[in-house]
């Protein structure tokens, strides 16, 4: 037997609250990895901590909020985006990250989303999407693929979703991207690039959720998810916006990278020239 | 560009642009709204004026974003306010529980029309009081004033931010379409005779041990950090502990909700406000608030003319209701009277705390109510305990 490596500190302590662990998510869930994504870019964004602020909504995701080590605020289901909103524009210096859900963000919160795109505020959106509302159980959400099954599609489920980046470009957001809960070290380094990345800035993660998403679809555990993410992921250059939707139980790519980047100015509120 | 906050000086302005000079006067250097009839003035006046004084207007999507971006901007440390109608009033019951359970002082006015739904758009109402004091789900306790004229809108604004600092709570504005739209004149005090309650703050610098929901103090009020001071709160509308850190038993529930409720009642003293006429030798008392106070004012004084011994208890705060004062009064009068635009909200209120039966003169709402009804009122009570 080897001599047990004892550490005293770990590298994400400042940043995590560990007296708040262990964590709410299930086993197989990929929460836990982008907020570890994130937790590294804050170290190495050289943004004093005391200036980052995370701002969630309802839901899994939105948990992440009680876990940062930050001045952190944990909304209302769907209002993460308009309480940072106000916060932001309160207190400019700050650097505030919207962490919530595709429920949260999309549905529910779908009017501020596009909206807070469309002025193009600069706060910098995390979405997981796991392609189900996962906190009571695997219903139905704004991005569940045609077919699939859920607790509230037992017979498929009738509806199209949303196809997200394709929506966030439309509505005005500055940056797009994708990646997933395998692409670690590209969602950190996304995400560490929004923070210098001016105006509205929003990253999907797909993440795995096998006990309210998975199980119904065959998808059954974390791993299987992921081992789909290796296989079929594609890094996307020029891929049309409108073919990005995705349908993990079909056989074809799945496109990721960075969509949209553009150099639009950030929302100002009306500031008056000095009277001569 | 740093214009004048305070417009010192005799104006002649209505309910609405008193309103919004009140919360410039006030500090308030954050509005978060959207259009709605009769509170639009508001918004419209501090559009202009915001940024005058380094202040920011934004126009949201809609009244639930509205009051979410106020209480974001409230928890990075500026006074922040919305303005509504009836319709946005009941989107802001989400948030305004949000306030409530986070303890994040704001100012939510409404400018009240008539009700239910779309209801009336242009015209008064008094039908939201109830919903005022019960309108988010859950327990707590609320502070609402109702305002009398354009004078007292500014006044009551002013006096709005302070107690929402001074206690870290939402504070509702229940005004109507009548006082927003009426033109009086209003007399805004120098600078420096402006009220200014601070907010409670930590006492100690940043050390990663504040707690941002322990409260030490008799008044129950625990200070309060601001976001990007180094203090690292945590804010959840989840029950939580005097950390901030969620808590799913039933006692960190008691122990939360009590505080919060009694964080309220306790300081009933210092948040009531009422207004009195005629009423140390009343033996009926009519009861009214908001623009039907000044229809009661008049029909108690033509009474009082024809020799009837009635008074007028005017309600300033609406919430907390002052019970103790109207069980004083229950004590030694002989009849209640309450008027209001609605068909029966704040008579509840009253005919829980006196023994007498209470007598309603209500409306629908649409258009003020005359003195003549409440005149006939006093005038049958007078009869009957003659």
């Amino acid at each position: 037997m080897g001599k047990a490596l004892v550490v005293s500190k770990h590298p994400l302590d400042d940043v995590i609250r560990s007296d708040r662990m262990p964590h709410i998510w299930c086993p197989g869930c990929g929460i836990g990895i982008a907020m570890r994504c994130y937790a590294q870019a804050i170290l190495e964004s050289g943004i004093p901590l005391d200036k980052h602020i995370i701002v969630s909504g309802i839901g899994c995701s939105g948990r992440v909020a009680g876990y940062m080590n930050l001045d952190s605020y944990h909304s209302t289901h769907g209002r993460a985006i308009p309480f940072a909103v106000g916060l932001k524009l309160a207190n400019s210096n700050l650097t505030v990250t919207v962490f919530s859900g595709d429920g949260d963000l999309a549905a529910i919160g779908g009017n501020h989303l596009i909206h807070a795109a469309r002025r193009n505020i600069d706060i910098k959106i995390i979405c997981i999407n796991n392609f189900n509302y996962g906190m009571t159980g695997g219903q139905l959400g704004p991005t569940t693929p045609h077919t699939a099954r859920t607790t509230t599609t037992p017979y498929g489920n009738p509806e199209l979703p949303f196809n997200l980046p394709y929506l966030l470009a439309a509505a005005g957001a500055n940056y797009v991207s994708r990646w997933t809960t395998l692409h670690v070290r590209q969602t950190k380094q996304d995400i560490l690039f929004t923070f210098g990345k001016p105006g509205f800035t929003f990253i999907e993660i797909l993440s795995p959720c096998p006990v309210g998403f998975g199980k119904s679809n065959n998808i059954d555990e974390g791993l299987d998810e992921m081992e789909i993410y290796r296989e079929r992921c594609v890094l996307a250059d020029s891929v049309p916006m409108e073919e990005l939707g995705i349908d993990l139980r079909e056989e074809r790519p799945i496109y990721i990278g960075n969509f949209v980047n553009r150099q639009q100015p950030p929302y100002k509120p009306v500031q008056l020239e000095a009277a001569e | 560009m740093s214009g004048r906050s305070v417009l010192t000086g005799k104006h002649f302005m209505h309910g609405d642009q008193a309103c919004a000079e009140g919360a410039i006067a006030a500090g308030c250097r954050f509005f978060a709204g959207y259009p709605i009839t009769p509170s639009t003035e508001i918004a419209e006046h501090l559009a202009r004026r915001l940024p005058e004084v380094d202040g920011v207007f934004i126009q949201m999507e809609d009244e639930l974003g509205s009051l979410a971006a106020v209480i974001g901007a409230s928890a990075a440390g500026t006074r922040a306010m919305t303005a509504t109608s009836g319709p946005g009033f009941s989107l802001m019951m989400e948030n305004l529980g949000l306030a409530v359970m986070m303890e994040i002082p704001c100012v939510i006015v409404d400018i009240q029309r008539g009700s239910p739904s779309t209801g009336l758009p242009t015209m008064v109402g008094q039908s939201d009081v109830m919903q005022a004091r019960f309108g988010s789900h859950g327990d707590y306790e609320i502070v609402a004033y109702a305002p009398w004229s354009p004078q007292e809108t500014f006044d009551l604004t002013v006096h709005s931010f302070n107690v929402a600092s001074r206690y870290r709570v939402p504070v509702l504005m229940m005004s109507d379409e009548v006082i927003g739209h009426m033109i009086e004149r209003v007399v805004i005090p120098p600078e420096d005779q402006i009220p200014h309650w601070e907010c409670k703050r930590p006492r100690h610098p940043p050390d990663g041990r504040f707690d941002p929901f322990l409260a030490e103090d008799a008044d129950l009020v625990p200070p309060m950090a601001y976001a990007g001071e180094g203090y690292r709160v945590h804010f959840t509308g989840l029950t939580h502990d005097e950390h901030g850190y969620p808590v799913m038993s039933a006692e960190a529930h008691q122990r939360l909700v009590t505080r919060l409720v009694e964080k309220i009642r306790r300081n009933a003293d210092q948040l009531i406000r009422t207004d009195g006429y005629y009423l140390d030798d009343a033996r009926i008392v009519v009861i009214a608030y908001g623009c039907t106070a000044r229809s009661a004012r008049r029909a108690v004084w033509v009474a009082r003319q024809r020799g009837i011994p009635v008074g007028l208890l005017r309600l300033v705060s609406i919430w907390p209701f002052p019970e103790q004062l109207v069980k004083g009064l229950a004590s030694r009068v002989d009849t209640f009277i309450v008027a209001e635009m609605n068909l029966g909200q704040m008579i509840r209120e009253v005919q829980r705390h006196v023994k007498q039966p209470v007598k309603g003169v209500f409306h629908a709402g649409g258009a003020l109510i005359p003195p003549e009804p409440i005149i006939n009122a006093i005038c049958e009570e007078a009869v009957t305990h003659g």
